[in-house]
């Protein structure tokens, strides 16, 4: 032991700033044992089978032993696995002699250097493998890496896999190494190591799919589309072979909408497409007002027509706007305002 | 097990450390050269066997005595079961100093030095910590050329010290300084190498012993 002239004061234990405390491995082992016990008894207590007692039979057992008004869940009597109850964490880190385990324990970031240490190694044993092809006379192998498909771990799924806190600068560091080792030509033989630190970034569908023609029963083809604007939502039925016939929510056009300007936006995507008087249109519409009703039709026609159109015909609508979603909405009005824009008329004085 | 303790006190060189390095095995490795006279530090001139066209020569009939009395230090604390914590800010050899620090069992720091490791011990780890008992330093001077600071710091704690030191370092607060060369890689990995095999030694011959003692 060394002395060191401190006064009492100083000796005494900043009990806060310990940070948690950590469990040992025999501790944990030992509140597993005791709460397989515990399951047992409670199995018995409750009349029924030991072995198929499952989580959700303890729940429900102590839920009916300690019934509890609390408000908060988590403040109520709970029985759970301890690795859940007791977060995974550091458990210490020395041996009773008091030697680390680590050998990078005084570093104080342990886990990251090491794998700083391990990553620099595969480097080394690449470019050893690299120099060997080289002295052989043979050609590096360069497959490429589908480097669209996957991207590197986050920075906190990194600290969540190293159990310990990270800088940006590290992870930074981290990421540039890893880097290095994926840009050398003989990469491959650690491909492995590398991909525990890749993910998978599924492709984003470009397209979208259009429907197939359904045909009914005299052999009439049709399809269905949907659209919404504002509050209204409707659905539409577009049949082949008809006279240019509409009818909405059980009644005709001309009666539901005797405003020009509704009938001309649900005119909109036939007379574009040049298919007038070729399609029937059956529609339910329910929401909103005159207005959006009337453009959630239109948008619920444009989807069902894509289906009677080519390619490049649906290009054009989704290009003339036909098939986009309006995103306008009613804004909310704000607290000190008289609307969501307008303010309180001003006062000088 | 006191028997076991004082034994190896009563020799001069009881793990033979003499054995494990030649005068020529320095020079070969490149241990004599030092940087150039105006890196010179002044506390390094009795160390310093000559200058040739403006670079330092280090003695190296010194640098044997000194590192013999090194080799010695650290087998007894290895022997003893101390922990032993290589330290070396340079780049190039962070690699190799992990590896032998892992080799032998022991303990490396070859990364940015936290302020406190030593001295706020209780703050950085947890009450209960268990600091080195020798710290030794492939290279005394950080990545700005100046001391680094746990040479402070482990005199602060009463850790002696062991350090390789060249011509441009302060070997005034380290225990055990050897003056030698620390840039070239082929002196590197001999210190390496020779504070493996010392470290390697002395935990055999603990071991040895100590079966020996229960078999009685």
């Amino acid at each position: 032991l060394r002395l060191i002239c401190t006064t009492t004061a100083v000796q005494k234990k900043n009990v806060g700033a310990s940070g948690p405390e950590k469990y040992t491995e025999a501790f944990i082992k030992k509140q597993i044992e005791e709460f397989n016990l515990g399951k047992r008894h409670l199995a018995n207590m409750m009349g029924e089978d030991p072995e198929t007692f499952t989580q959700e039979d303890i729940d429900r057992a102590i839920a009916y032993l300690f019934p509890s008004g609390l408000f908060d869940k988590q403040a109520r009597p709970m029985m759970k696995h301890p690795t859940e109850i007791f977060p995974e964490q550091r458990k210490i880190q020395w041996g009773e002699d008091g030697r680390p385990f680590h050998f990078l324990f005084y570093t104080g970031k342990q886990s990251y250097y090491s794998l700083m240490h391990e990553t620099y190694e595969k480097l080394l044993n690449v470019q050893k493998h690299q120099d060997q092809m080289i002295a052989q006379d043979l050609p590096p192998q360069k497959e490429k890496r589908n480097l669209a498909g996957s991207r590197w771990l986050t920075k906190i799924e990194l600290e969540e896999m190293l159990l310990e806190k990270l800088s940006d600068d590290d992870y930074s560091r981290f990421i540039k190494l890893l880097e290095k080792l994926v840009a050398l030509p003989c990469a491959d033989t650690e491909e492995d190591y590398i991909r525990k630190f890749s993910k998978e970034v599924p492709m984003q569908l470009q397209k979208v799919v259009v429907e197939p023609l359904q045909y009914d029963e005299q052999g009439v083809a049709f399809s269905t589309g949907e659209g919404k604007r504002k509050t209204a939502r409707a659905t539409a039925v577009v049949y082949d072979n008809g006279t240019g016939k509409i009818t909405v929510n059980g009644t005709d056009i001309l009666h539901y909408f005797p405003v020009l300007q509704d009938r001309e936006q649900l005119m909109f995507p036939f007379q574009f497409l040049g298919r007038i008087g070729k399609h029937d249109m059956v529609c339910t519409v329910s929401g909103g007002g005159r207005s959006a009703q009337a453009g959630a039709i239109r948008l619920a026609s444009a989807k069902a027509l894509r289906s009677f159109v080519t390619e490049k015909e649906v290009e054009f609508m989704r290009q003339a706007g036909l098939l986009t979603v309006d995103p306008r909405v009613k804004e909310r009005k704000k607290p000190g305002q008289e609307g969501s824009r307008r303010k309180f008329t001003w006062k000088k004085r | 097990d006191d028997k076991l303790l004082t034994e190896p006190l009563s020799h001069p060189d009881f793990f033979s450390v003499k054995e494990l390095f030649t005068l020529k095995d320095l020079f070969d490795a490149r241990v004599h050269l030092g940087h150039k006279k105006g890196c010179r530090h002044r506390f390094m001139e009795p160390y310093i066997f000559g200058c040739r066209l403006d670079q330092d020569i280090i003695d190296l009939d010194q640098t044997v005595q000194h590192l013999q009395l090194a080799l010695n230090f650290t087998a007894h604390v290895a022997y003893r079961g101390g922990i032993v914590l290589f330290v070396s800010r340079r780049r190039q050899f962070c690699h190799l100093v992990e590896s032998t620090a892992r080799a032998c069992g022991e303990y490396a720091h070859t990364r940015y030095w936290q302020a406190g490791l030593l001295t706020n011990s209780h703050m950085l780890f947890g009450p209960g910590v268990r600091l080195p008992d020798l710290l030794v330093f492939l290279s005394t001077l950080n990545n700005a050329f100046e001391p680094h600071v746990a040479i402070r710091d482990a005199a602060k704690m009463n850790i002696p010290t062991v350090g390789v030191v060249d011509t441009n370092c302060n070997p005034c607060l380290i225990t055990y300084p050897v003056p030698g060369n620390d840039d070239s890689p082929a002196a590197v990995e001999l210190y390496c190498r020779l504070f493996r095999m010392t470290i390697v030694r002395a935990k055999d011959k603990r071991r040895q012993s100590e079966a020996v003692e229960e078999l009685r």
